[in-house]
Parts: C-alpha cells; sequence; structure tokens
C-alpha cells in the first residue's frame, strides 16, 4: 500500500506491507534510536510521538500514519539535550536503549501537562518500565527541567 | 506479530462487516492486543474513516464511537463532568499513556478480556452497544456473548444520574487487575459488578439494607484460580473491594 508519511519534517512517500509496524518504518529512515524491548506492547522503549501524541510505535501500523507526522528523538535533538543534561546532573541518565523512549515521553509530557504534580508525573510515565538508575534522580531532573521551561 | 497481506479503509459500516465475515480478516482497533497474536490475517480492515474517533454529548446519553482511545475517555471534560473521575479510574492503570493513546474501546468491548477493567467499570453504568449488523443491545448482554464476527460501531452511556465507583487490586502498578470490581447506584438500586474473577465481568443488583448483603452479593459470583490468585483469595478481595465501594458511593 503507499504512504505518504512526515518524519521528523521529511515527507516520505512508499509502498509498504500492510502489517509493517511504525517502528521498523522509521528505522528504516535512519531513525535507530527508535528502539523494540519487549514483544508485548509494555516497555514504552518504542515512544515516538504521532501528531504530537505518544504512542507505541511497535504496536501502531506504518499505514495509521499515513498523512501524519511522526517525530522521533532525532527530530527533537535540542529539547532532547536540554532535559538530557538534566538528568545527567542528577545521575538519572539510562542505557542507550532505554533513553529515547524515556525522553520522547517526558517531552511529550511537558507539551500536555501544564505545572504536574509528582503523583501526575509519576502516572504519566508509568508506561516506561526499566528505571535502572533509580526513580528519584529522574523525578529531580524532570522537576528541574519543568521549572526550567517555565522560567524560559 | 501477525501478518496481514491486505488492508481495506472502510467506506461504510457494512462494507467492514462484508469483510470481517470471513474468518481469515480481521478489524484493526489500536492493535495492540492484534500484535500479540501470531495470526495469519488476509485482510486487516480499518474504521478509521468512518468517524468513528468522538465523543459526543446528548441529552440523554454519550456516544463514544468505537475508535475513540482510552486516552480520549480518561481526558474528556464532558465526561469528567457527568461521570467524575470514573472514566478516569477505569483506564489509569493500563500499561501506561503512550499505550493508552493507541488502544480503543472498540477493541476492549469486542474482545470481551476477562481481565477487563474497561467492561467492569462500564457494567456499573447503563449502557449500550450499537453493532453494523445486530444494531443496538445492552452492553451487558453483549458482553455475555462469545466473541462473534459483528463490528461495533459506538458505545452509548445513559446520563441518567447513576454513581458508580471503581475498585481494583493489581500485583504491581501497571499489570493486568487480579480483581476488578464497581458499585454503582441509581434511585436507591444498588448494583455490583466484578471482573477479571479471573472470567468476564458480570453485574448482580443488591439490597444494602439486609445485614448479610455483603456475603450474599459474593456468593453470586464464581471465582477461579490462575498465576496471579487463588480463588479463595479473589473471593476476599472481593468483600474487601465491594464494600470499600459501596462506602464510597454512600459517601459521595
Ligand atoms: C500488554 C497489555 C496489557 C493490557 N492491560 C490491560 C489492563 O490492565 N486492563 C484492561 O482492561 N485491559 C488491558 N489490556 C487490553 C487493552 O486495554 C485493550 O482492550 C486491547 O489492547 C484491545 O484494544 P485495541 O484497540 O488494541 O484492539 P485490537 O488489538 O486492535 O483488537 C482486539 C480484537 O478486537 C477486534 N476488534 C477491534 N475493534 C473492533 C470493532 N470495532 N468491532 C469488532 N471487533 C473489533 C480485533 O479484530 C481483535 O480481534 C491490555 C492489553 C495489552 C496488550
Ligand atoms: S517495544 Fe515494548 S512497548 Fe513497544
Ligand atoms: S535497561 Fe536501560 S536503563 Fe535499564
Amino acid at each position: 500500500m503507499v504512504v505518504t508519511i512526515t518524519v521528523n519534517g521529511t515527507k516520505y512517500t512508499d509502498d509498504i506491507s500492510p502489517d509493517l509496524p511504525l517502528l521498523d518504518y522509521v528505522r528504516s529512515k535512519g531513525c535507530l534510536s527508535v528502539k523494540r524491548g519487549c514483544e508485548t506492547s509494555n516497555c514504552g522503549l518504542c515512544t515516538v510521538h504521532l501528531d504530537g501524541k505518544p504512542v507505541l510505535s511497535c504496536s501502531v501500523l506504518a499505514v495509521r500514519a499515513n498523512g501524519r507526522q511522526v517525530t522521533t528523538l532525532e527530530g527533537l535533538e535540542e529539547e532532547a539535550r536540554a532535559f538530557g543534561a538534566f538528568l545527567a546532573d542528577e545521575g538519572g541518565e539510562q542505557c542507550g536503549f532505554c533513553s529515547p523512549g524515556f525522553i520522547m515521553n517526558v517531552l511529550a509530557m511537558a507539551h500536555e501537562l501544564d505545572d504536574p504534580t509528582d503523583e501526575e508525573i509519576r502516572e504519566y510515565l508509568a508506561g516506561n518500565l526499566c528505571r535502572c538508575t533509580g526513580y528519584q534522580s529522574q523525578l529531580r531532573a524532570i522537576r528541574k527541567y519543568l521549572t526550567s521551561k517555565k522560567e524560559g | 506479530m501477525f501478518t496481514a497481506q491486505n488492508y481495506v479503509m472502510a467506506s461504510s459500516l457494512e462494507e467492514a462487516y462484508t469483510f470481517n465475515q470471513k474468518k481469515a480478516n480481521a478489524i484493526l482497533g489500536g492493535g495492540c492486543f492484534l500484535r500479540l497474536s501470531k495470526k495469519r490475517i488476509h485482510t486487516l480492515i480499518d474504521l478509521s474513516a468512518l468517524s468513528l474517533d468522538k465523543i459526543e454529548e446528548f441529552d440523554e446519553e454519550f456516544r463514544i464511537g468505537a475508535m475513540v482511545t482510552l486516552r480520549d475517555v480518561e481526558t474528556n471534560d464532558a465526561l469528567r463532568a457527568s461521570f467524575g473521575d470514573g472514566f478516569y479510574e477505569m483506564v489509569r492503570h493500563i500499561v501506561g499513556v503512550q499505550f493508552r493513546n493507541c488502544a480503543t474501546i472498540g477493541g476492549s468491548l469486542a474482545a470481551r478480556f476477562g481481565f477487563s477493567d474497561i467492561l467492569t467499570f462500564l457494567l456499573a453504568l447503563d449502557c449500550e452497544v450499537e453493532l453494523a449488523h445486530a444494531g443496538r443491545m445492552p452492553l451487558c448482554e453483549y458482553a455475555a456473548m462469545k466473541p462473534d464476527r459483528d463490528v461495533l460501531a459506538c458505545l452509548y452511556v445513559k446520563k441518567n444520574g447513576r454513581r458508580a465507583v471503581y475498585q481494583t487490586v493489581r500485583q504491581t502498578k501497571t499489570d493486568i487487575p487480579v480483581l476488578a470490581c464497581a458499585v454503582s447506584v441509581l434511585n436507591g438500586e444498588y448494583r455490583a459488578v466484578v471482573g477479571a474473577r479471573p472470567a468476564r465481568a458480570m453485574a448482580v443488583s443488591f439490597d444494602p439494607a439486609d445485614p448479610d448483603w455483603i456475603s450474599k452479593t459474593v456468593n453470586a459470583f464464581s471465582f477461579g484460580s490462575n498465576m496471579r490468585a487463588s480463588e479463595e483469595y479473589r473471593r476476599h478481595l472481593a468483600v474487601v473491594l465491594l464494600t470499600r465501594a459501596y462506602n464510597a458511593i454512600r459517601e459521595e
């Protein structure tokens, strides 16, 4: 099936198989930050933004992105770097597998929620399973990042 | 992951229904559950072009299209104004925000999962579903049927003033429930729903004026054991959760 999908601002037209997950489609466009960490729609590693909303690219079929905008970490380099610095300062950075999906979901949350409470932050990020480097350090990094964004 | 050879964007419900009569074909909801299967699907049927992604409020009911996501019902202001935190409580433990941005109400109801938070809470309200072929029927009737090949078009939730409280216990935050319970009341008539028994959710009415209401209510349900919990533990939890839900409703 022929689809037109915008990935990080670039429009692609391709003839794809209907069962191709969005994850494999964006990886084929060089977005190698997007990782598959499970086979059960559970881990959150594959998070990308579809028309601005965070989704699991392992579960969404690429045909569903037809005519829509997909954003991966590669497309949000500046924001990702800004938040990454807070993560590093708090000792909350994660491995190369887990970081991209986690950061993508944090950035989606920063766009969607105004002044979230700690409980709201935890709930928004519950779908990113791995917290190897610690829940507290990440929560501190997120709070400081949100504050710095607000103060501009 | 399943495989699929073809893909159709249905242009009407009838067309979707016709395609869905073939066993080798499948309707694509959010695809979150479908992807766990290794099915070899001939044609995937997409309902995305049928405007079924809307939550509409009318004088007497809400109409929620089959393609509305779990996140949509969770964050919808009109549903919150009518049912308080109910819809939020129903879905907040389901995997994560990214997942709930994908999974749909249609897929959740059509699959009639035994572990469903969604079926449990909705059976506590007064709901109907609309199917392409069978038309409108009460949700409790639909929920009791075996999965069939009809197409679920939308869910109707009555705005009749029924109040419902939802309670669940899980082993870890985003796991499926060990037990799901809801209690609702309308004009002094109480209803208890228990799901994840681990069998499918079912509703019974009860009279809290009866001093034995809790044991009679719990005895109206069957419970089973599986890897998450024993029958005995589920029965015990049912007493606790139904009592809590009942107390919460009385205090509201
Ligand atoms: C990892 C995981 C964890 C989960 N945890 C929970 C939980 O804790 N609590 C809970 O309540 N649920 C849970 N679920 C279920 C989830 O909430 C959804 O109900 C499920 O993913 C189905 O929704 P979907 O839109 O993804 O449907 P799909 O996967 O697209 O479809 C499911 C089935 O329904 C059919 N179908 C889809 N739409 C229609 C329609 N309109 N008419 C007729 N048939 C249709 C499909 O052909 C398929 O057979 C979980 C699912 C997964 C994968
Ligand atoms: S790869 Fe695990 S949720 Fe998508
Ligand atoms: S496995 Fe990657 S940070 Fe835990």
